[in-house]
């Protein structure tokens, strides 16, 4: 079956070229991952500032183009998609961005982003259609129209602003929607309902969802499954489930123990890793990226890049540790990727 | 500068008929502080009354969602407010000083000598065309410190040490430094006059997690080895789950509850509480979290009585009528709730 969005082998570098005196910066290393809508899921793409995951949401939109390998829609290169095909492509494809401040136009009443999207893609006959529609959708992500309707984009909270973004996402009834950190500025009050109405456009109109975050726990409490990013490179991935309550990798781990848990009696410093903080953060040329932070680094892994080995039937990670673990076979995660439950619309 | 003495300021009371009976224990005790951003529409009331007192050592949490005010509450304590802001009211006791009646110059002393700020994007107020030793010395000696360049050069280095940076960080610039490296260069010029009173507004919330921890590490280490209290604004409940004493819950510019860490989490009294570390996702149970319906009230015109009672599950005729003080229903428990109109009151107990 032909996947929806399909990148392979793509490698993005920043800078560098010819005349450059620096090497460029490796935001993304060959990494292949593809994302099919029968069944729809939710994938959760983690990591730091600097792991490559909104470059990765850039590529899989379009708006950069890789370095090297290819990014597939439907089977076809995205760079070079007929207009016909780009158009399809706008439709299937919807995206969220961080920052529900920046992506409206302050001179234009919050309608605007509603209205441009029916009729660029003729979604309604008539205005009163038109208006019908939008206030179905803003029902949809629990806005009420009288609220939102007419108002301009200052006189929304963040919250508000951001979940008109999930109903303009929701308007072209998308395949897949990729949510580049959707609630990393919206209060911790209204996290939870933004992520709810994100679930609940998976659950009753079969989207599939890309939920990029530095954020694990809101990952968890969404996703089926889940890729851990390091500098570029999946260090693990799987089964939500299998990855955060045991992680394998140990890059994985520390991102798990970093989380402050909103519980008093269970401290955070348990478990300290002998990392020097002000360790400068080298150029790795071979060898695992995470060794030089690694308790466990082995000689192998200064010489070798890791593999992703399949620790478990849904789960692979990138570390020497499991060496004795198969290696995961060509560079489909696919296969470790749990199949949700099928869920009755 | 000819004005800057030559030593560490010391603080005298200038009026003393205006001071209020203090715990000496307590550093900082702030009583009923008001202030409003007077904009063309009318007083935005940011803090509305808010008093409460940090004791020595203390690492206090301030938490509230944006709008509630804890920010405005951080400058205010520095007397960093611009118009169009104004402290309206109250009293900011430090060492029993009341830092509303300090001259400017005075005041300018106060800052980084007593009370030191780590803001929340401090690793950007770094001057970029200045190496790090020649912020950090030029704190000092806007404060009054003069050594010879060898000893000072030692006093910085020690001063990095003490955050976990590495002497030759000092010879850098801001950009040759990661923004955790930047943040703990904040953090050493904030603990270099060993200041009674560390604000730390969202120290961390711009960096990772793991870089966080470590971050936050660092500067409780330094706080309590200068022995300073720290008061710890942020959003983050799980942050202040691990790091603080006591947490007050901001709301709408006012304090909703005033608690012990452990208490607070073991059992909110506030609704706004409550529901607050409810909506924290957490490994535990999927979909157990959820969100406050509703949004905060316009501080531009508050409703009556109390501010959350649109949002509040429990609300009752009253919540509309009147607004809740704070008041201590339970020992070291402070809450403004109408639900505990009638429990055991240290006032009347």
């Amino acid at each position: 079956m032909t996947a929806l969005l399909e990148a392979r082998h793509v490698t993005k570098i920043f800078g560098g070229g010819r005349f450059a005196k620096a090497p460029g910066t490796v935001a993304l290393d060959d990494f292949s991952f593809r994302i099919d809508t029968e069944p729809p899921t939710i994938t959760a793409i983690v990591g730091e500032s600097g792991s490559g995951k909104t470059t990765l949401a850039r590529l899989l939109l379009g708006l950069a183009s890789p370095t090297s390998g290819e990014v597939l829609y439907r089977g076809q290169n995205l760079q070079r998609l007929s207009a016909g095909e780009r158009k399809h492509f706008l439709r299937d494809v919807q995206v969220i961005f961080q920052d529900p401040y920046e992506v409206y136009n302050p001179f234009y009443k919050v309608d605007h982003v509603l209205e441009t999207p029916i009729k660029k893609f003729g979604l309604a006959p008539s205005r009163e259609k038109a208006r019908q529609l939008m206030e179905e959708t803003l029902n949809a992500v629990g806005l009420r129209p009288e609220e939102t309707l007419g108002r301009h984009p200052h006189q929304l909270s963040g919250g508000q602003r951001q979940r008109i973004m999930v109903a303009r996402a929701l308007l072209l009834q998308p395949r897949l929607i990729i949510a580049d950190e959707p609630v990393s500025m919206v209060d911790a009050s209204l996290r939870a309902t933004i992520l709810e109405s994100l679930r609940q456009l998976h659950l009753n109109f079969g989207i599939s969802l890309l939920y990029i975050t530095h954020d694990l726990t809101t990952a968890y409490q969404i996703s089926q499954n889940i890729l851990v990013m390091y500098r570029g490179e999946v260090a693990e991935a799987g089964d939500v489930d299998l990855v955060v309550k045991d992680p394998r990798h140990p890059y994985t781990q520390l991102l798990i123990q970093s989380i402050p848990k909103a519980d008093p009696t269970h401290p955070w410093h348990g478990h300290e890793l002998p990392v020097d903080p002000a360790a400068p953060v080298a150029a790795v040329t071979h060898g695992c990226k995470f060794a030089d932070r690694c308790p466990y680094a082995m000689e192998i892994s200064r010489q070798q890049r890791p593999p992703l080995f399949r620790t478990d039937e849904r789960r692979a990670a990138a570390c020497f540790l499991y060496k004795e673990s198969p290696k995961l076979e060509g560079t489909d995660l696919e296969q470790v990727m749990a199949t949700p439950v099928p869920v009755e619309a | 500068m000819s004005s800057s003495p030559s030593h560490p300021v010391t603080l005298s009371p200038r009026h003393p008929d205006t001071l209020t009976p203090r715990n000496p224990r307590n550093v900082l005790e702030v009583r009923d502080l008001v202030v409003h951003y007077h904009t063309s529409r009318g007083a935005v009331q940011a803090v509305n009354g808010v008093s409460f007192d940090i004791g020595e050592g203390e690492r206090l949490g301030l938490v509230g969602e944006s709008g509630s005010g804890k920010s405005t509450i951080a400058l205010a304590l520095l007397r960093l407010i611009r118009p169009p802001g104004r402290i309206e009211g109250g009293e900011m006791l430090l060492d029993g000083v009341d830092l509303l009646s300090l001259y400017e110059e005075e005041m300018r002393q106060v800052r980084l000598a007593k009370i030191a700020l780590v803001a929340q994007g401090a690793m950007n107020s770094l001057n970029p065309v200045l190496r790090v030793k020649e912020q950090i010395r030029d704190s000092l000696q806007d404060h009054g410190i003069q050594m010879s360049s060898r000893a000072m050069d030692a006093r910085i280095a020690e001063l990095l040490h003490s955050v976990g940076l590495r002497r030759d960080v000092a010879n850098r610039f801001p950009h040759e430094l990661s923004g955790g490296m930047k943040q703990r260069v904040c953090i050493a010029i904030a603990i270099s006059l060993r200041p009674k009173l560390i604000i730390a507004d969202e120290p961390t919330s711009a960096l990772d997690v793991v870089v966080q921890r470590q971050v936050m590490d660092t500067l409780l280490a330094v706080q309590e080895e200068i022995g300073a209290a720290i008061i710890l604004i942020g959003h983050d409940m799980g942050l202040m789950a691990q790091v603080v004493d006591r947490v007050g819950i901001m709301y709408a510019g006012n304090l909703a509850e005033v608690s012990p860490v452990g208490d607070l989490f073991r059992q909110p009294l506030h609704p706004y509480s409550d529901l607050l570390i409810a909506s924290l996702p957490s490994f535990d149970a999927k979909g157990a979290f959820k969100g406050i319906p509703g949004l905060p009230p316009s501080l531009l015109n508050r409703p009556t009585g109390c501010s959350f009672r649109t949002r509040c599950p429990h609300a009752m005729e009253r919540c509309a009528l009147v607004e809740p003080r704070l008041r201590e229903v339970q020992a070291g428990r402070r809450v403004a709730c109408h639900l505990y109109d009638n429990a055991w009151s240290r006032e009347s107990a």
